[in-house]
């Protein structure tokens, strides 16, 4: 191919987006925007209470009031809301609550729905729901997810415990490596580590919204979520109602990061309320309800084991975890941890792994998808767990890394936890990141500063990391007993002038589809970029599709359109074949040109297309349509890899601490947009970031909320955020023809590791051994007057005279 | 004036309105439910995250924190006026040329805070415009390229008018 061929080609291309003309302008569609004629709107009335029995509603002032329509409770609703979907039962015997959409006899976290007042504006269903009279019966609270564990306090009596199911990965036992207490026991060395991941509040920027019109033939719901299409099937099972009479349209969607991944009980009772009124019928919510009532992520307690030999060479590793489920389990809650277990060997290949994770409920909202879910928990633990053996070990990290990592010659290589990596190059990302960073010359001015004891110490801290993208192959969520397939859905259908409408299961959000969709099939049907339309987020036009999450929508949606394209071709050349009397075979197909092989003879696409259109003289026995769908299911992950670098000065003065510099080489596979891609890391990165030094969902005793708005919860401002040095290698993925891998969760992965590890390597000779999460400036202080006191102690009786 | 209510009279977006409103409506519920006007949207409610930012005789406001009442007899313009004669602002094109949105939920704030920014400091340097935006909460980009947007702004309006003065020397 020339320069000149390359330049032309679509895919690489840093296009801006199709998508921002609406959003720039305000032209945009989010869900609270939608207004229909007679729409009444509800207001929920949450428990204040973590836990507690229900001993009486009374709802005649709030029906009195003015404007109000009708006010619903959990027993008006009990016959007909069902339980809230579980689509992921981890174990055969998996303990799941019940858990209705309106609480009926009691509650399990503050902020539960326990009423719904129906009103004819927004403000006066407010106003009501003030009226609403609740008197509940306290019950012990539990809140400590290791007491919880204890079962001291059971909160489900009925299940026995509070412990949801145990989930067990063995690499003896499964075949992949050896015994880890074995290999444990032969290690010279074994360092373990205790990290918490603490509670994360998704934090997308549009609270949620759900319009639900129940006038037409079939119920049409907005909702701003992540997925339509699961929506439609659960609401269909946990409701009864027949599926073909629901629609559900994502319009536009402010973001999601897993927190729009979710079946909600304000969905539900949404669409049962229009039902009960006949009428279309909005329910958005406020900031503080979002906080407190959409699901949080990570909450895990993780125990980590790792033997290596003097040499460096790890031996094994043993992972032991506590997950935080919340009060009950949404659409995978259980399963998230789980995902993990396949991504604490990271991209390392010792040979012997247990994981042993047990879900545990608490009186909290319940846990479950956040950016990355399951990953940047692992990839914390392994990547925190090797600058310890580092130090222990008296090791550079980076070299450390080095003799543990797979070789980029060793690919395709099945890891100790039974994935198998297609390709990477963990030694050209982090030779790569390593000279952008100037790491030699970081290390010496680290070297500078500790001398001469300058209050602001640096800190450098390395995150290579992994991780598995493209969710899933079918065949493996089966295995994992997950309640759904992992196939994407696409369909290309061609207009009678040559533009080209791409239809796509996947529903973007924020990451730019519309765009690089366009791009894809501009190149592949060589018609211009700005002739694609893509459709998507509707139920009705998008008639499959399983979504957007875990880094899926590329990979595996992109793959069903590049399909779905080759399908369009290979009709047009039958048509164009008939058009040139030429036999099929002898038609080839670029830039948008159909020829004959050999000769000058040509018929142009949109020829084709106008041609399929008027079907007046067709080849034999032809279906008059150049239309195609196409269902991929993938045969493996991908996994994307890269190497962050987080130079980091602490103020040991004061605990504050800054990011001196952040470098991150990733590998995503082929690009088709930098511009998105860029983007994504950007994003991704602020949000690992702000896990590692600002972000905490805080609970009290009594399981209220202490961080229920942004002004508790510190979601990071533009001052707070360093500027990125973001870079990439090329090594792509083997297993799509696209050989892209997936860049959605990246940054928010790798990040927060090597922020810590950075603060670590600041303050370690001070003998701080760590710093919980988020690594505020109180939390650094007293982690180094800790340490220094109890250094002093310790080294008393030895300066003794 | 209906009983309870109270009559405002008001600039949005080049329009004039005069509206019987109650005293408690807020200045984004005014835009959005009495005028239609969806572009400007809610992302909070404790004036953390500037989602709602319009523009109050040329001054970035929190639409949240205003009532409508204490809007009447001034001028506010929206991310729907923001464009003029069919031409976007010049924030509008840098924040689709620099990928300065992914969701877009923040860009109607963000954008008008940053024309506010722009029209006390014309040239801010990357840190002046972070400050300057401190007020408003993205999700998506971890703001480097909101930052590259405004200084691209910036510059592209320091060249037109540069360009536009020396036309009117010669």
């Amino acid at each position: 191919m020339t320069i000149m061929e390359e330049r032309q080609a679509e895919i690489g291309r840093p296009r801006p987006r199709k998508e921002d003309a609406r959003l720039i302008t305000g032209r945009s569609k989010y869900t609270d925007n939608i207004t229909l004629p007679g729409m009444l709107h509800l207001s929920m009335v949450r428990s204040p209470l973590a836990r507690a029995r229900i001993t009486s509603i009374d709802t005649s002032a709030a029906r009195s009031a003015p404007g109000v329509v009708q006010v619903l409770t959990g027993a008006d609703l009990a016959d007909e809301q069902g339980s809230m979907p579980n689509a992921w039962p981890i174990t055969p015997d998996q303990k799941t609550p019940p858990h209705p959409a309106v609480a009926v006899d009691t509650v399990n976290f503050a902020g539960e729905i326990v009423a719904v007042v129906i009103a004819r504006s927004a403000a006066a269903a407010r106003d009501a729901s003030e009226l609403v009279d609740v008197e509940y019966e306290d019950l012990p609270v539990v809140t400590d997810l290791a007491a919880a564990a204890r079962d001291e306090e059971i909160i489900y009596p009925e299940l026995g415990t509070n412990k949801s199911a145990t989930w067990v990965f063995d690499s003896a036992q499964a075949g992949t490596g050896g015994d880890v207490e074995e290999a444990l026991a032969n290690s010279e060395v074994v360092v373990e580590r205790t990290f918490t991941q603490q509670r994360l509040i998704p934090a997308f920027m549009e609270p949620r919204s759900t319009v639900v019109d129940p006038t037409g033939e079939q119920i049409t719901m907005w909702s701003a979520t992540q997925i339509p299409h699961v929506l439609r099937v659960m609401l269909a099972l946990t409701l009864g109602v027949p599926e073909s009479k629901l629609r559900v349209i994502a319009p536009d969607v402010g973001g999601g990061f897993g927190g729009k991944l979710q079946v909600t009980p304000e969905e539900v009772i949404t669409l049962l309320a229009a039902r009960r009124v006949g009428k279309p019928c909005k329910y958005t919510e406020t900031r503080s309800e979002t906080m407190v009532g959409a699901h949080h992520g990570r909450d895990q307690l993780q125990t980590i084991r790792i033997g290596a030999n003097r040499d460096g060479t790890v031996t094994g590793l043993d992972v032991h975890l506590l997950a935080d489920m919340g009060a009950y389990l949404g659409l995978i809650t259980s399963g998230i941890p789980i995902l993990g277990a396949f991504m604490f060997n990271g991209i390392y290949k010792f040979s012997a792994y247990r994981f042993e994770c047990t879900n545990v409920f608490t009186n909290k909202v319940w846990t479950d998808a956040y950016r990355g879910a399951g990953r940047p928990e692992a990839t914390f633990a392994i990547e925190r767990i090797m600058d310890e053996l580092a130090t222990e070990l008296g090791m550079d990290p980076i070299e450390l890394r080095r003799k543990n990592w797979i070789a980029h010659e060793e690919f395709p290589f099945t890891t100790v936890a039974s994935l198998e990596y297609d390709s990477g190059n963990y030694e050209a990302a982090t030779d790569k990141a390593l000279e952008l960073f100037d790491y030699e010359a970081l290390r010496a001015e680290q070297r500078r500063r500790r001398e001469s004891g300058d209050p602001v110490q640096l800190g450098i801290g390395v995150s290579t990391f992994t991780e598995m993208c493209g969710l899933a192959p079918s065949r493996v969520l089966g295995s994992l007993d997950y309640g759904a397939g992992g196939w994407e859905y696409a369909q290309v259908r061609v207009l009678p002038t040559g533009n080209v409408e791409v239809v796509t299961g996947v529903s973007p959000h924020g990451q730019g589809h519309v765009t690089s969709w366009s791009q894809i099939v501009a190149d592949r049907l060589g018609v211009p970029f700005e002739n694609v339309e893509v459709l998507h987020g509707d139920t009705q036009v998008a008639q499959r599709g399983m979504d957007t999450y875990g880094s899926r929508s590329l990979a595996v949606g992109g793959m069903a359109v590049v399909a779905a394209t080759d399908k369009v071709i290979e009709k047009a050349k039958q048509v164009a074949a008939h058009m040139l009397e030429a036999a099929a075979e002898d038609i080839t197909f670029s830039g948008g040109q159909f020829s004959v092989r050999g000769t000058d003879q040509g018929v142009s696409f949109n020829d084709v297309a106008l041609a399929t259109f008027a079907a007046h003289d067709m080849p034999e026995g032809f279906e008059p349509s150049l239309d195609s769908d196409a269902t991929f299911d993938p045969e493996n992950f991908s996994f994307p890899h890269g190497t962050h670098l987080a130079a980091m000065e602490v103020d040991t003065e004061t605990g504050q601490v800054r990011v001196h510099k952040y470098v991150c080489v990733d590998d995503v596979g082929h690009v088709i947009n930098p511009l998105i891609v860029d983007g994504q890391v950007h994003g991704g990165l602020a949000q690992g970031i702000a896990q590692a030094l600002f972000e905490e969902a805080v609970y009290d005793d009594s399981g209220t909320l202490l961080t229920g708005s942004f002004t508790e919860y510190l979601v990071p401002a533009a001052p707070d955020l360093p500027e990125f040095t973001v870079d990439r290698t090329y090594t792509p993925a083997t297993t799509n023809v696209l050989g892209v891998k997936g860049v959605g969760e990246a940054g928010t992965i790798a990040s927060t590791p090597a922020i810590v590890n950075g603060i670590l390597d600041a303050v370690r000779h001070l003998g701080v051994r760590d710093v919980a999460m988020p690594c505020s400036p109180s939390r650094v202080w007293n982690a180094i007057q800790q340490a220094q006191s109890s250094g002093q102690q310790a080294t008393e009786p030895e300066v003794a005279p | 004036m209906a009983s309870g209510t109270q009559t405002i009279s008001l600039t949005v977006d080049g329009v004039q309105y005069t509206d019987d409103v109650e005293p408690r409506l807020l200045l984004v519920q005014y835009l959005r439910e009495v005028l239609g006007k969806t572009g400007t949207v809610v992302g909070c409610d404790t004036t953390n995250c500037g989602a709602c930012t319009v523009l109050v005789d040329g001054r970035g406001i929190k639409s949240c924190t205003m009532l409508a009442v204490e809007a009447d007899g001034h001028e506010v313009t929206t991310i729907e006026g923001l464009s003029a004669n069919g031409e976007l602002h010049p924030l509008q094109r840098s924040f689709n040329t620099c990928h300065a949105l992914q969701c877009g939920f923040c860009t109607p704030g963000m954008i008008m805070q940053s024309a506010s920014l722009l029209a006390e400091n014309p040239d801010p340097s990357k840190e002046e415009v972070r400050h300057g935006l401190e007020g408003n909460l993205c999700r998506c980009t971890g703001y480097q390229n909101i930052v590259a947007a405004v200084r691209e702004a910036a510059a592209e309006t320091a060249a037109t008018s540069q360009e536009s003065s020396s036309e009117a020397t010669q």
